[in-house]
């Protein structure tokens, strides 16, 4: 154990509560605090993923009570790689939101986003399930301000359906991990996966009820299907920063089914064990076809990009119900990069959206924008890696999902769902493509707004992520594996989290 | 007791869920806090329903009541709480910005009747306009 292993939660909070009382001091003060807090917040991710590159898991007894009894922090390889995902992230939507004033649309922007980083590096590291419904909430709160900043009557109406359906998830939530403790008695994360095992005949068809249902909380968060319509709406109507940050939010609802589900309903849980998997196999499935159609039906980018999005988040689900050590290394390579592409694709539409002027995002005959050759090239590159196609590394983390899948009874349909998605995908984004960069026409009095230079660095970097994923693929793969065989070994989970001494005690 | 208590988060939910379902903004919010009632009391009544038990260490005592629902349910109504007020103020935003109180009316803005308009073949007049 070492003290160290917090900071990732604490450093946000700090930095929010500082952000706030340097309101007074103005935009620009706010704007390097917020840069250095994130900049400092990837240094001490690093660290962290240094820290949980071992066999050891770095568990941290808040308020110095033994678990079960009090909450527990607990740094695993997953984390530490979700702290770093998220931290880089951050970092690139920071950039791109100073360099284009979305800060200045609305206020507190960046007390938001530290307490945004804050929810979501807390729902990465806790070991507790009624911790992690406390720090969803914060991580919802901070992204309604976020989501709603800079208002406009569409992101309002988007808004408010996106609050009201994650109210009903946290509620859900509160019935599922009532109904658990109720059995179970417990609800630190090993002890439960301990005393799941040991659950009468006669309560398991309500912890099984209580899993699915749990499922189904999570399922909100993921965007799995039918609960992903609020969806397209807050991620095409929000700003583009805060949608690119949002491209984890989804992946804290596949997170939270890997850690909770994966852990408590593992293969010792004897007649318990996977009873969400199906599920979460199936609804892949559904949800990756639906994506497809609505990538193929939307009529503007952003609302495009959305179901990109949701289409990766579906192939995640499909990697996570494969159920294999290797479908999840897989997922998690494939995790990285549709995050890091996810986010990059929604800077890209904002990107070209300034620069067609009133014609918006809308798939319509506009005027060309400044330096098509750039961004164009770009957009390409984006939607060869987002839709799957070599040599990027989205082709990549679908051959070795598929892969993983080919001693699976559905792989069948997993093949068929998987191509097919990835064909409409690749048709829609050509033709949304040839018509934002091709079908182009001048127009008297209407002008493009120049490129913003200095935010396209942020577009371009994160874009680099995925040549990158493709050139480091073996020893990345090596970190993915490595991370799927520490969670199929929950054992050592259970150990470590139930054998930490309280600091000072030398009584054991 | 446990059928009055049942019953209780029973009706609560139903009612809940029915006015979340409603079509307009205060129904919703309403339901909402129907379902937070709900499952506060739910929560709670999954310590197992005991009356006239202590839950913290008194010697006297016989036997004792779980207090780590009580502890949840605090913290549960406290996020509620704030919740609703959000949920409040943004209702009265949305009814304000766009112009009337349902949660997914028809009323159409400008913004979409705008972006319309460009997705549609421009007749002459328009493209003089612009």
């Amino acid at each position: 154990m070492s003290p160290f292993t917090i900071l990732p939660v604490l450093l946000p909070l700090i930095g929010g509560i500082l952000m706030l009382m340097a309101r007074p001091a103005g935009i620009d003060t706010q704007r390097i605090l917020s840069l250095i807090l994130t900049t400092l917040l990837v240094g001490v991710s690093l660290v962290s993923f240094q820290l949980a590159n071992s066999d050891i898991y770095q568990v941290v007894l808040l308020g110095n009570w033994q678990a079960p009894f009090g909450i527990v922090i607990v740094l695993d390889r997953l984390s530490a790689l979700m702290l770093l995902l998220t931290s880089l992230l951050a970092l690139g939507a920071l950039w791109y939101a100073i360099r284009t004033d979305t800060d200045k649309q609305g206020q507190h922007f960046h007390v938001l986003f530290q307490l945004q980083l804050f929810g979501l590096n807390g729902a990465f590291m806790t070991g507790d399930v009624f911790n992690l419904f406390v720090f969803f909430e914060v991580l919802l709160i901070a992204s309604y301000g976020l989501l709603l900043h800079g208002g406009g009557r569409l992101r309002t109406r988007a808004g408010l359906h996106y609050v009201v359906i994650n109210l009903v998830g946290s509620t859900l939530f509160l019935f599922a991990v009532g109904t658990l403790y109720g059995i179970l008695g417990t609800l630190n994360i090993a002890d439960m996966a301990v005393a799941v095992r040991n659950v009468s005949e006669a309560d398991q068809g309500i912890v099984a009820t209580a899993a699915v249902l749990l499922l189904v909380v999570f399922g909100i968060k993921a965007a799995m299907f039918p609960l992903y319509l609020w969806l397209p709406g807050a991620y095409a109507y929000t700003s583009a920063p805060v949608a690119a940050l949002f491209a984890i939010m989804t992946k804290v609802g596949l997170y939270a089914i890997i850690r909770v589900h994966g852990t408590i309903f593992s293969e010792e849980a004897g007649d318990l064990a996977f009873v969400h998997i199906e599920w979460v196999l199936l609804l892949g499935l559904i949800t990756l076809a639906l994506a497809a159609l609505g990538v193929l039906a939307a009529r503007a980018l952003r609302r495009q990009v959305a179901y990109l999005i949701l289409a990766s988040v579906a192939t995640l689900m499909i990697a996570i119900g494969i159920n294999n050590e290797a479908a999840l290394a897989a997922s998690l390579y494939y995790l990285i990069h549709s995050t890091m592409l996810g986010a990059a694709m929604f800077l890209i539409a904002d990107v070209i959206m300034k620069g067609r002027g009133i014609y918006s995002d809308s798939f319509t005959k506009a005027i060309p924008i400044d330096r098509p050759i750039v961004v164009g090239s770009v957009f390409m590159l984006l939607g060869i890696a987002l839709t799957g196609m070599p040599p990027l590394s989205g082709f990549f983390g679908k051959v070795m999902i598929l892969n993983s899948a080919l001693n699976h009874p559905w792989f069948a349909a997993i093949l068929s769902v998987v191509l097919i998605a990835g064909l409409l995908m690749i048709i829609a984004v050509v033709r949304s493509g040839s018509l934002m960069f091709y079908s182009v026409q001048k127009e008297e009095g209407q002008k493009s707004s120049p490129l913003n230079k200095s935010a396209f660095v942020a577009v371009f970097l994160l874009m680099l992520v995925s040549p990158l994923m493709v050139m480091f693929a073996k020893p990345l793969t090596d970190i993915t594996s490595q991370i799927a065989g520490q969670l199929y070994n929950g054992q050592a989970y259970i150990d470590a989290v139930l054998s930490t001494v309280p600091y000072g005690d030398n009584s054991k | 007791m446990e059928w009055l208590i049942a019953s209780v988060i029973c009706v609560m939910t139903g009612c809940g869920v029915y006015l979340t379902l409603r079509a307009r903004t205060f129904p919703v919010v309403l339901g909402l806090t129907l379902l937070a009632y709900a499952v506060n009391v739910f929560l709670f009544s999954m310590g197992r329903l005991q009356i006239g038990i202590p839950a913290v260490i008194d010697p006297a005592a016989a036997a004792y009541t779980d207090p780590l629902p009580q502890a949840l349910v605090l913290t549960a109504i406290v996020i509620a709480f704030g919740m609703t007020a959000f949920l409040i103020v943004l209702a009265l935003k949305a009814r304000s910005e766009l112009g009337n109180d349902h949660v997914d009316g028809l009323h159409r803005s400008d913004d979409e009747l705008k972006a319309t308009k460009h997705n549609s073949t421009k007749t002459e007049t328009e493209r003089s306009e612009s």
